[in-house]
């Protein structure tokens, strides 16, 4: 008698049914993923507030293109749309010429994070400075490259995904990625010297 | 393969994303290659040091909340048909969402519309000559009478020895769709005892819920939801389903 299928026959397809289902789906496939949302927005947008806000917009443009949403999966597929909104945000602000070090203070003040595992301090305070170290030079890459490095190294996507939620060739894919690491290298032996 | 096209390439390699053809062709360009075999053993380095690091940033519970609050509620919805399949889900949805607040939110909340109907419907039998279709006092006759008339056979369990007479049955709407109602009294106090089926076998324990001054006994045992509503004090009811499901075990043991 409560079943569901007697139900759908039963019943009138229903707008606001589909809505709830709709919104539950939605939850389910696409919260998982906020933190890998908001980790790009803080590299895009190196600033903590602006990357809050641009979260909270992706996630309401995801919600209304949910219904045609069928593939890639769902990570890159928000991170896509992240990515957008970031890139409206970007003309929205006066251009900002800005790749140095001395305009992102919010990456070295920000205490990170951490998902720790076992550690002495002395070890964890070694990574925590290596992690803040590296988050500055990654934020002081040019733009194209932090965001084929950080869809590759942080969120983790392959090429192919990072060629799709771009935009661009694979090949385009590759050669930044050579390049964002070049750089970084040259940065990170410069530091230590 | 050039050096300057290994130097791509070689990133690939790290990154794993290259078939075993091109790696092969990679690898031996840079195995015979002076300039190219230290920078792929420096990038490797510098790999595994980006790896051991995390460069995560863990979003903010508030904006995480922001978020969720932005989204539409799944409870806003009131279609019939939403509410239905809910509780007709109840446990298939907290299965796919087994850590979903969400799904628990719905379900609950949908519980809430169901009690709201089981009051309406428990109101509309308290209205003259709609308590009973079948009057008996008799298990035999009313667990029989509902054959045919729905695809669930409500245990019909004749309390009077426990201080709860059974005075009959009837078919009830609840969520549009036809419900068992099996009606007890207990001095001047109509119990009237809402049976439906679930996809859920599990056994969920009591949960009484107070709902415009009704008593609600809520709990859900091999294959049916039951609710247990009256104008009766809370621990009356509660006696009346303990009696109840104590008396179904000795039913399906026996």
């Amino acid at each position: 008698m409560f079943s569901a299928k007697a139900a759908q026959e039963a019943m009138p397809v229903s707008n606001s049914g589909d809505e709830a289902d709709k919104a539950l789906r939605f939850r389910e496939a696409a919260l998982p993923y906020l933190n890998d949302v908001y980790t790009l927005a803080r590299y895009l947008l190196r600033n903590p507030a602006d990357a809050e806000d641009a979260a909270q917009e992706c996630y309401l443009r995801a919600l209304k293109h949910f219904d045609t949403y069928r593939g890639p999966a769902m990570k890159p597929w928000l991170l896509a749309i992240l990515r957008n909104v970031c890139r409206a945000e970007f003309s929205r602000r006066a251009a900002s010429p800005s790749t140095t070090i001395e305009n992102t203070p919010e990456a070295a003040d920000e205490p990170p994070l951490w998902h720790e595992e076992q550690q002495t301090p002395e070890e964890q305070m070694l990574r925590e400075r290596d992690a803040v170290a590296i988050r500055r030079l990654i934020d002081a890459l040019a733009e194209p490259f932090r965001e084929t490095f950080v869809l590759r190294e942080v969120n983790n996507l392959s090429y192919r995904e990072i060629a799709e939620a771009v935009g661009v060739p694979v090949g385009t894919v590759m050669s930044r990625l050579a390049r964002a690491r070049a750089m970084l290298r040259s940065a990170w032996l410069a530091e230590q010297e | 393969m050039t050096c300057n096209e290994a130097e791509i390439l070689l990133h690939a390699l790290i990154d794993g994303e290259l078939d075993a053809s091109h790696a092969r062709e990679v690898e031996a360009h840079i195995a015979g290659c002076p300039r190219c075999a230290p920078k792929l053993a420096a990038y490797r380095q510098m790999s595994q040091a980006v790896a051991t690091v995390d460069l995560r940033y863990t979003a903010p519970p508030l904006l995480r909340k922001r978020i969720e609050a932005s989204l539409p509620k799944p409870q806003v919805a009131t279609s019939r048909r939403s509410v239905l399949r809910g509780f007709a889900l109840g446990s298939a949805m907290s299965a796919i969402a087994a850590s979903g607040l969400v799904a628990i939110v719905l379900r609950n909340d949908d519980e809430q519309r169901i009690e709201g109907e089981i009051v309406s419907a428990h109101l509309r039998s308290l209205q003259a000559g709609h308590l009973t279709d079948v009057v008996s006092t008799d298990q035999h006759t009313v667990k029989p009478w509902f054959n045919g008339r729905l695809d669930v056979s409500p245990p019909v369990i004749d309390l009077t020895a426990q201080g709860f007479t059974l005075i009959g049955g009837r078919l009830d709407y609840v969520d549009a769709r036809a419900i068992a109602a099996v009606v007890y009294k207990r001095r001047a106090h109509v119990i009237n005892l809402f049976v439906a089926q679930t996809a859920s076998t599990e056994h969920r324990p009591a949960r009484m819920a107070t709902v415009q001054g009704f008593n609600i006994r809520r709990w859900s045992d091999r294959g049916l939801n039951y609710w247990a509503i009256s104008d009766l004090g809370a621990d009356e009811l509660a006696e009346f389903g303990d009696k109840f499901e104590a008396a179904t075990r000795v039913n399906s043991e026996g």
